[in-house]
């Protein structure tokens, strides 16, 4: 009864959204030609969009070329890492459309399309299609790479240390550093993990951007988790000088600014990224921080775009949307709601800490509990924590 | 091996990647005789992809290029949205081209008309637009006739989708009216707590001012029906002449009137001021909570050409409610009325948690803040 009852809440609140995103548009016919309605990632004489359009045309010319297939597949992928636009991901999922549906498609396929599910958050059907992929090919690197990082989203790190061992001989000696200081840095070996990036850092000069993008966003966070602010400051800058788009770098850098009371240096930073959700959340923070009166306006597009998010069943926000209910919405109820659906399918910091600042919020002391055992079984060394456990345990239960 | 090391190194990355709005277009269809007139909001974006529209290549889109592409649109557009009936096409043409701005940006509007050979009886939707290019894109439609609004979202896997229209005939919106009537006084708690305050001395009576227990059941059951029929009577006059427009108040006065409404009846339960004179505080005080159903009746939506037939649909749909509640009340009532548990217990602390809770909802509706979670 209660679960029709619910269901049927469910159904009439998306038939009710559905109905309000569409009944509240106001279409119009714009004065002039030369008003500009919308602005394009990339230009036409991008040499992105030139590459990838001829590989589009190659592609489609042969829609069973499995290379063809896959490279495409691939770039799409790091388009989508750039800048966080899942458009990306589904121009991904077309090039493997041949053998998306399959259950068995050739190792390459299964790994790629297990790459493109855990974006989507489909921890299940990747780890499904990993294991069969490792079971084919038991030295496929790039299987045991995604495997590592998926153990390491869901905390397993017994796991992924074990997935960053199979690498051994698979992979170069920098890659296998570089998983298993991850793992260090999340369960109680941070400093360790500082040295050895650190150190593997100043060794390799010719280290490629990208790899220097990525070693250098890992040491900024573990100064930062290890209290070493203005250390932590001088590494996102060094790898915002890398001139890289990435979208990551810009949502943890803006974290970290929002922590120091940076706000005005959020919106420096992040003025021109409303497009994407999860910076607008940042930049729209600061801006209420600041009392701007932009904040409330970037409120409203973030509630909008929550709800068309919910309208088409996705629940890829969830812990931003418990942010949202927390820091704009006032609503601590639900913003503990979505903290704990949330904690249940991801246990990385970040989890943790909402989960934490929502049951504060909440004054509800058992339900940080999942959160607090989380953190004395990782050992994770992490400053922001400890005010957050402090503040906790004074709580009533 | 680097490729390997990008995987790995992108994937640690890819975690709060996820960060824009994906790809969904907007459907409104509406029924109407042999015809279907359609709204369709499609983002530049996805159509820039699919066929190209920023002519001159400098990463904007501007009106006038949409503009020289409007005939591309619906060419491409149309044919990717199969509008049947009983198994035969209806063929459909643009009508006009505008543009919208949704919370991801611009989208461009197409209107059009589909023409079937007679008035439609079912309706089989085959959607397939972006999907060959972008699996992950989605059509939410919002389907309207004669005055009922349907919703379904179009995916890969449920591309093709059948509706049958005499299902949603005047009998299954008159049920759907009345539904939403049970539903409405089932989760609105001010209506039960406001009856059941009246209630609950039904199966009592005053004697030197002390609570003696009926002797039969027959006085309890006229009080009950007295009072229930005032209540009726009442709230039906106010929901139909605040329906057709006749007296409408602020909803913010409404609101505070019920609650304070129920904080009376309480009140009353413990010191009593309108003994065996309650049916009239049911028939003054229904008035009001009949403007509180005729605002959440407006909420739903009304059809303008089916309006009689939803007002009486949704009022029968909260009277069948309030009788399922009053026949669980009163049998239980008479069994416990003789015990002390019913006159301490749940007559006066029940009737004071009532008005507590009660006073709660008044201030909050007064000063429009929150205080409790429901």
């Amino acid at each position: 009864m209660c679960v029709h009852i619910k269901l049927f809440a469910h159904l009439f609140l998306i038939s009710l959204l559905i109905q309000g995103s569409i009944v509240s548009s106001s279409p119009f016919i714009p004065t002039a030609d030369s008003e500009v309605l919308e602005h394009l990632p990339f230009k036409a004489s991008d040499p992105t969009t030139r590459e990838l359009r001829s590989l589009r045309q190659e592609l489609s010319a042969n829609p069973l070329d499995l290379d063809k297939a896959i490279t495409l597949a691939k770039r799409y992928y790091q388009l989508a890492l750039a800048d966080g636009d899942p458009r990306f991901i589904g121009y991904a999922q077309a090039a493997l459309g041949p053998w998306w549906e399959q259950t068995e498609p050739p190792v390459a396929v299964m790994v790629q399309r297990a790459t493109l599910r855990q974006y989507s958050h489909d921890f299940d059907r990747a780890l499904v299609d990993l294991k069969l992929a490792i079971k084919l090919e038991p030295y496929n690197g790039t299987a045991w790479s995604l495997l590592a990082a998926i153990s390491m989203v869901q905390a397993d790190y017994v796991t992924a240390r074990q997935d960053c061992e199979k690498l051994q001989g698979l992979a170069s000696s920098l890659i296998v550093i570089a998983c298993e200081a991850t793992v260090d840095s999340l369960s109680g070996n941070a400093l360790q993990a500082y040295n050895t990036l650190q150190k593997t850092y100043t060794a390799s000069v010719s280290m490629p951007p990208r790899e220097k993008l990525w070693v250098l966003t890992r040491l900024a966070e573990i100064s930062d988790r290890l209290g070493h602010v203005d250390e932590a400051d001088s590494y996102f800058q060094k790898a915002l000088k890398l001139n890289i788009p990435d979208a990551y770098l810009l949502a943890v850098y803006a974290e970290f600014l929002l922590d120091e009371n940076r706000n005005a240096h959020v919106v420096e930073l992040l003025k021109e990224k409303e497009r994407s959700d999860i910076l607008l959340m940042r930049l729209a923070l600061a801006e209420k921080a600041l009392n701007l009166p932009k904040a409330k306006e970037h409120e409203a597009v973030i509630k909008a775009r929550f709800d068309a998010a919910r309208m088409r069943g996705d629940k890829l926000h969830i812990q931003d949307e418990s942010r949202f209910n927390l820091y704009f919405l006032n609503n601590t109820k639900e913003a503990l709601r979505l903290a704990q659906e949330n904690w249940r399918g991801q246990h990385e910091p970040s989890d943790a800490r909402m989960l934490l600042e929502a049951a504060l919020a909440a004054k509800d002391k058992a339900a940080a509990q999942p959160a607090l055992d989380w953190l004395n079984q990782s050992h994770i060394e992490d400053r922001h924590f400890q005010k957050l456990v402090k503040r906790i345990q004074e709580l009533k239960s | 091996m680097m490729r390997l090391l990008m995987t790995f190194l992108l994937l640690l990355l890819a975690n709060t990647a996820q960060a824009h709005k994906p790809s969904d277009s907007y459907l409104i269809l509406k029924i109407d005789g042999a015809n279907v007139q359609g709204q369709w909001d499609i983002a530049l974006r996805d159509l820039d992809f699919a066929i190209g529209l920023d002519g001159n290549g400098n990463g904007e889109i501007t009106w006038g290029e949409l503009r020289a592409r409007h005939d591309a649109i619906a060419a491409y557009a149309l044919p990717r949205l199969k509008i049947l009936t009983e198994g035969e096409l209806c063929p459909s043409h643009a009508t006009a081209n505008l543009v919208d701005n949704h919370s991801d940006g611009a989208y461009a509007v197409l209107r059009f008309v589909a023409e079937c050979a007679k008035p439609l009886t079912n309706m089989e939707l085959n959607y397939s637009l972006l999907f060959d290019v972008d699996p992950q894109h989605k059509g939410l439609l919002r389907l309207e006739y004669k005055g009922t609004t349907s919703t379904a979202i179009f995916s890969p896997g449920k591309a093709n989708q059948k509706f049958d229209l005499s299902e949603i005939t005047l009998l299954r919106q008159f049920l759907d009216y009345a539904k939403e009537g049970v539903w409405h006084i089932w989760i609105g708690f001010d209506h039960i707590l406001f009856l059941l305050s009246l209630l609950l001395p039904a199966v009592l009576y005053r004697s030197k001012k002390h609570w003696e227990a009926v002797a039969s059941f027959k006085p309890a059951l006229i009080d009950v029906l007295k009072i229930v029929t005032a209540f009726t009577l009442a709230h039906s006059i106010t929901l139909t002449l605040a329906t057709l427009g006749v007296v409408t108040l602020p909803t913010r006065l409404v609101e505070s009137a019920i609650a304070a409404s129920v904080v009376l009846s309480a009140l009353n339960n413990v010191f009593p001021m309108f003994e065996g004179r309650r049916w009239m505080v049911a028939f003054a005080f229904g008035l009001v909570h009949g403007f509180g159903f005729a605002s959440v009746l407006a909420d739903l939506g009304l059809p303008q050409d089916a309006l009689l037939l939803a007002l009486v649909g949704f009022n029968l749909g909260v009277e069948g409610g309030q009788l399922a509640i009053v026949s669980a009340f009163l049998p239980i009532a008479y069994y416990l009325r003789g015990t002390m548990f019913y006159r301490r217990v749940v007559l006066f602390a029940g009737s004071i948690l009532i008005m507590l809770l009660a006073s709660v909802w008044l201030v909050e509706r007064v000063f429009v803040i929150k205080l409790l979670g429901f």
